[in-house]
C-alpha cells in the first residue's frame, strides 16, 4: 500500500465543499502532511475528515507573538512563504495558530489555521469527533482560543488556580502567575446530575485510596449498577507547556520525560524527534536502536506492573506477586544497564545518554530469554483461570464504535478491534525494519484488555531479541544544529499507552518556543466513563486499572 | 490450582534469597526501621501516600515497595487508604496549585502525632516543575515537613532509608 492513498480524495472532497486548503509548506511537519485552512472551514474540515473515517489525533494551539510561519527549503527546494499565498489582510500581525492532526492508515495530516489574538473564535470539531471535547476545552483554559458549537463549555484544566479572562500560554502571561493566596479547591465545579428515585452519587477524590494519582470521579448509581461516571482531572496540572517556553533541547527532554513518568522513555523519544525533525539532526542508527531497547524495555515493565494490579483488584494475589517480582528484576537491570530503574533521562536530543557495555547486550539476551520462559506459565494461568474469567470476561465492554468515535489508541484501542500502533502504520526507525505484529482482539472487555498486554509483552521480547541481535555499530550521539527560529516539528511515538503525539517550535537561540505533548489517556479517559456504564461499582477499580490512564499526561 | 502451586512452589520464598550486598542492606535497613518503629509507635506504622502533583514514577517505585523483594509489610509498614487511619503522610510531587487546597485538608486530617515525608526530588524542592502559576513547588512551601527523600524518582531502598530517618528524626507534636 502506497503512502497516503487517500489523500488526494481527501483533498478532492475539500474542493467539492469549497474548503479551501491553501498551499504552504506541506512537509513542515513531516512525516504528517500539511493543510493550510481559512479559520472559518475548520468545522466542515472536520465533517470531511469524519466522512471519511479519520481519526483525530489531537488538537492545540500556538500563541506565539512573533510567529512567523516557519516555512523554508524543503528536499532542497525553495518554497514561497506561505503568506505570500493567502489573501492579503487576512493575517492581523498577532495572531493565534491552531493545529489538528488527523490520521487514516497510518498517515497523518496537519490542519493549521490562523485567528485573529484579539478574537480568536473558530468552529469546533468536538461535535464530529467527540474525543476531542476535552483537548478543546484544555486549548481555551490556556490559549482562549474559542471553539464555537462546542458542546460543553464547561472548564476543564482550569480550575481555580487562574481566572477566567486570563491565558496563561499567552505571551503577556507570566510563567510565575498573579497567584498571592492558597488556591481554593474547585468546589463549584458544575457536575452533570442524574435525578429520580433510587439514584445516589458517590464522589471519589481527588485524593485516592490507593498509591495513584489524583483526580476526581463522580458516580451516579441505583444499586450497584453504574448510571453515570464523569470524570474531573487537572487537579496535577503543573503548566508543563508554559515551563517548557524557554528551555535548550536537553531541558526539553528532561521535562518531557517528567509529563508521565511511567513513559519517561516515550516521552522523551517524541520530544527528541520532535526537536530532531525540526532542527534537521540525524541520529545515529546505534542510538535509535537503543532507544528503541529501551521503549521495548518500559512497555513490559509497565504491562507486568498493570496485568499484576488488575489481577489483584479482583482478589488473584498470586498473580500480582509474579508480576511484581519479573518487574522488579526488570527495572534492577534497567538501572544497572541503562543508569535508572525507569530509564529516566537516557533519551536525550541527537541520541542515547550512554552506550552499552560490551557484555551487556548478552546480559539483556538471557534476560529476555529468562523473561519469556518466566511469563509463559504465568501467562496461560491468568488467560485461563476461571476466578479470573468470572470477573474479566465482559466486564467493562468498550464497543468498537466508541473506541474509533473517541480514538482510541494502545491496548485501549487494539481490545476493542483496532490495531493501530504507530510502530507498524507509520513506523518511525528502527521500527521500518521491524515486524511489529497486529493484535487480534475485540472483544473489548477487561479480559480483552489483559490478553493484548500479554502479547504485547511476548511482542515486544520478539522484537528486543531482533533489536539486540541487530544493533548498530557506532557512536550514540550526533550534535543538535541549532534549530533556526520558528522551526517546527512534529514527533509521533507509540509508547506503552499508545500513540504520543508531540508538538515542538523553536523561538531565538534554539531555545524552545511550543511545546505540546498529547498522552494517549486523552482518549482513553473519555472511553473509561463509557465502558463502566451498567457495570457494578466495585467493578470500577480493575475497569480503571485496565485502561490505566495516565493522569499526568492528561493534565499537563 | 496445580499450576498456580507449582509456579509458587517453584519460585520459593524470593524475600529472603540469598543476599547480595543489596539484600543485607535492605534487612539491615528493614529491621532497624522495625526497631524505631516499635520504640516510637508501639505499632506499626501507618502511612497514607498522597500524590499532590507527581508524574508518577515516584508512585511506581513506592508501588514496588509491596513487591516481594521488599515485602514493606514484614518491617511493619503499611499504606492505608484514608489519612484518618495514618500515622505518616507520605507525599509525592511538586504541590499543583489545584492540589494545595486537598493535601492541606488531608493533612488536617490525619491525627496528631503525624510524620510529614516529602519522597522525591519534586516533592523536596519542586525538582524539575519548580513554582509557577500552577505549581506550589516543594511540599514545605505547603505544609511542615519532618522527612526529606530526594531521588527522581528515589529508588525502593532510598524510600525505605527515608521511612527510617523520618522515625529518628525529632517529632514534631504538630
Amino acid at each position: 500500500m502506497n503512502r497516503f492513498d487517500w489523500l488526494s480524495e481527501f483533498l478532492a472532497r475539500l474542493e467539492d465543499e469549497h474548503l479551501l486548503a491553501h498551499s504552504g509548506n506541506a512537509r513542515l511537519l513531516a512525516p504528517a502532511h500539511r493543510l493550510v485552512l481559512d479559520a472559518e472551514d475548520w468545522g466542515n474540515v472536520a465533517k470531511v475528515a469524519a466522512s471519511l473515517g479519520m481519526r483525530h489525533a489531537g488538537v492545540w494551539a500556538d500563541c506565539g507573538a512573533d510567529h512567523q510561519p516557519a516555512d523554508s527549503e524543503d528536499d532542497g527546494q525553495p518554497v514561497g512563504r506561505r503568506h505570500q499565498n493567502e489573501p492579503a489582510g487576512s493575517r492581523p500581525p498577532s495572531s493565534i495558530a491552531v493545529y489538528a492532526c488527523l490520521e487514516k492508515e497510518g498517515d497523518y495530516v496537519v490542519l493549521e489555521a490562523r485567528v485573529p489574538l484579539e478574537r480568536p473564535k473558530l468552529p469546533s470539531q468536538t461535535p464530529r469527533f467527540p474525543g476531542l471535547d476535552r483537548l478543546e476545552r484544555h486549548c481555551h483554559d490556556l490559549t482562549g482560543v474559542v471553539f464555537t458549537g462546542h458542546p460543553d463549555t464547561r472548564r476543564w484544566t482550569r480550575h481555580q488556580a487562574w481566572p477566567a479572562d486570563v491565558f496563561p500560554l499567552r505571551a503577556d502571561f507570566p510563567a510565575a502567575g498573579h497567584v498571592t493566596c492558597q488556591i481554593p479547591a474547585d468546589a463549584d465545579y458544575p457536575f452533570t446530575t442524574i435525578h429520580g428515585s433510587g439514584v445516589y452519587e458517590i464522589p471519589v477524590g481527588p485524593v485516592h485510596a490507593g498509591i495513584i494519582e489524583p483526580g476526581h470521579f463522580r458516580f451516579h448509581a441505583m444499586g450497584e449498577e453504574v448510571l453515570r461516571l464523569e470524570e474531573r482531572l487537572g487537579y496535577v496540572h503543573k503548566g508543563i507547556e508554559k515551563i517548557a517556553v524557554g528551555r535548550d533541547p536537553a531541558g526539553l527532554a528532561r521535562l518531557a520525560g517528567r509529563v508521565s513518568g511511567d513513559s519517561t522513555v516515550a516521552y522523551a523519544w517524541a520530544a527528541c524527534q520532535a526537536m530532531e525533525r525540526a532542527a534537521g539532526c540525524a541520529v545515529p542508527p546505534r542510538a535509535l536502536w537503543l532507544r528503541a531497547i529501551m521503549a521495548e524495555r518500559e512497555r513490559i515493565a509497565n504491562h507486568l506492573g498493570d496485568l499484576g494490579a488488575i489481577c489483584n483488584d479482583v482478589a488473584f494475589t498470586f498473580a500480582l506477586i509474579q508480576c511484581g517480582r519479573l518487574r522488579e528484576r526488570w527495572q534492577r537491570r534497567s538501572r544497572e544497564l541503562f543508569g535508572h530503574r525507569l530509564m529516566m533521562d537516557a533519551v536525550i536530543p541527537g541520541g542515547v545518554a550512554g552506550d552499552l557495555t560490551p557484555a551487556a547486550p548478552r546480559t539483556l539476551g538471557d534476560d529476555q530469554a529468562a523473561l519469556r520462559k518466566a511469563v509463559l506459565p504465568l501467562f496461560d494461568i491468568i488467560d485461563d483461570h476461571p476466578s479470573l474469567d468470572d470477573r474479566l470476561v465482559t466486564t467493562g465492554r468498550l464497543s468498537a464504535t466508541d473506541a474509533r468515535s473517541l480514538g482510541c489508541t494502545g491496548y485501549v484501542g487494539k481490545a476493542s478491534g483496532l490495531p493501530f500502533d504507530v510502530r507498524r502504520d507509520c513506523p518511525y526507525p528502527p521500527y521500518d525494519t521491524l515486524e511489529v505484529k497486529p493484535s487480534a482482539e475485540s472483544d473489548g472487555d477487561v479480559a480483552a484488555r489483559v490478553r493484548v498486554r500479554m502479547t504485547e509483552v511476548l511482542g515486544s521480547l520478539d522484537l528486543l531479541d531482533v533489536l539486540l541481535a541487530t544493533l548498530p555499530e557506532g557512536a550514540v550521539t550526533a550534535p543538535v544544529p541549532t534549530a533556526a527560529s520558528g522551526a517546527v516539528g512534529l514527533g509521533l511515538v507509540d509508547g506503552w499507552r499508545g500513540e504520543i503525539l508531540t508538538f515542538v517550535r523553536f523561538g531565538t537561540d534554539g531555545r524552545v518556543a511550543r511545546y505540546f505533548p498529547r498522552d494517549p489517556s486523552w482518549f482513553t479517559w473519555p472511553a473509561l466513563e463509557r465502558l463502566i456504564l451498567g457495570n457494578i461499582v466495585p467493578d470500577f477499580p480493575v475497569c480503571n486499572k485496565s485502561v490505566n490512564g495516565s493522569y499526568s499526561g492528561q493534565d499537563l | 490450582m496445580i499450576r498456580i502451586l507449582k509456579q509458587s512452589l517453584g519460585i520459593g520464598v524470593i524475600t529472603e534469597a540469598a543476599p547480595g550486598i543489596e539484600d543485607e542492606e535492605l534487612e539491615r535497613l528493614g529491621v532497624e526501621v522495625l526497631r524505631h518503629v516499635h520504640a516510637r509507635l508501639g505499632r506499626s506504622l501507618s502511612i497514607r501516600q498522597v500524590d499532590a502533583g507527581s508524574c508518577n514514577g515516584c508512585e511506581l517505585e513506592i508501588h514496588a515497595l509491596s513487591n516481594p523483594y521488599y515485602d514493606l509489610e514484614r518491617f511493619g509498614l503499611h499504606f492505608v487508604a484514608s489519612p484518618r487511619h495514618a500515622d505518616a503522610l507520605l507525599i509525592t510531587g511538586p504541590v499543583s496549585r489545584h492540589m494545595e487546597t486537598a493535601l492541606r485538608r488531608t493533612w488536617q486530617a490525619t491525627p496528631v502525632p503525624k510524620i510529614i515525608i516529602a519522597a522525591g526530588t519534586c516533592a523536596c524542592d519542586g525538582g524539575e516543575f519548580g513554582v509557577s502559576y500552577a505549581s506550589c513547588g516543594a511540599v514545605e512551601n505547603v505544609i511542615p515537613v519532618d522527612v526529606k527523600i530526594p531521588g527522581c524518582p528515589p529508588a525502593p531502598l532510598d524510600l525505605l532509608r527515608g521511612l527510617l530517618a523520618a522515625l529518628a528524626a525529632p517529632r514534631k507534636l504538630s
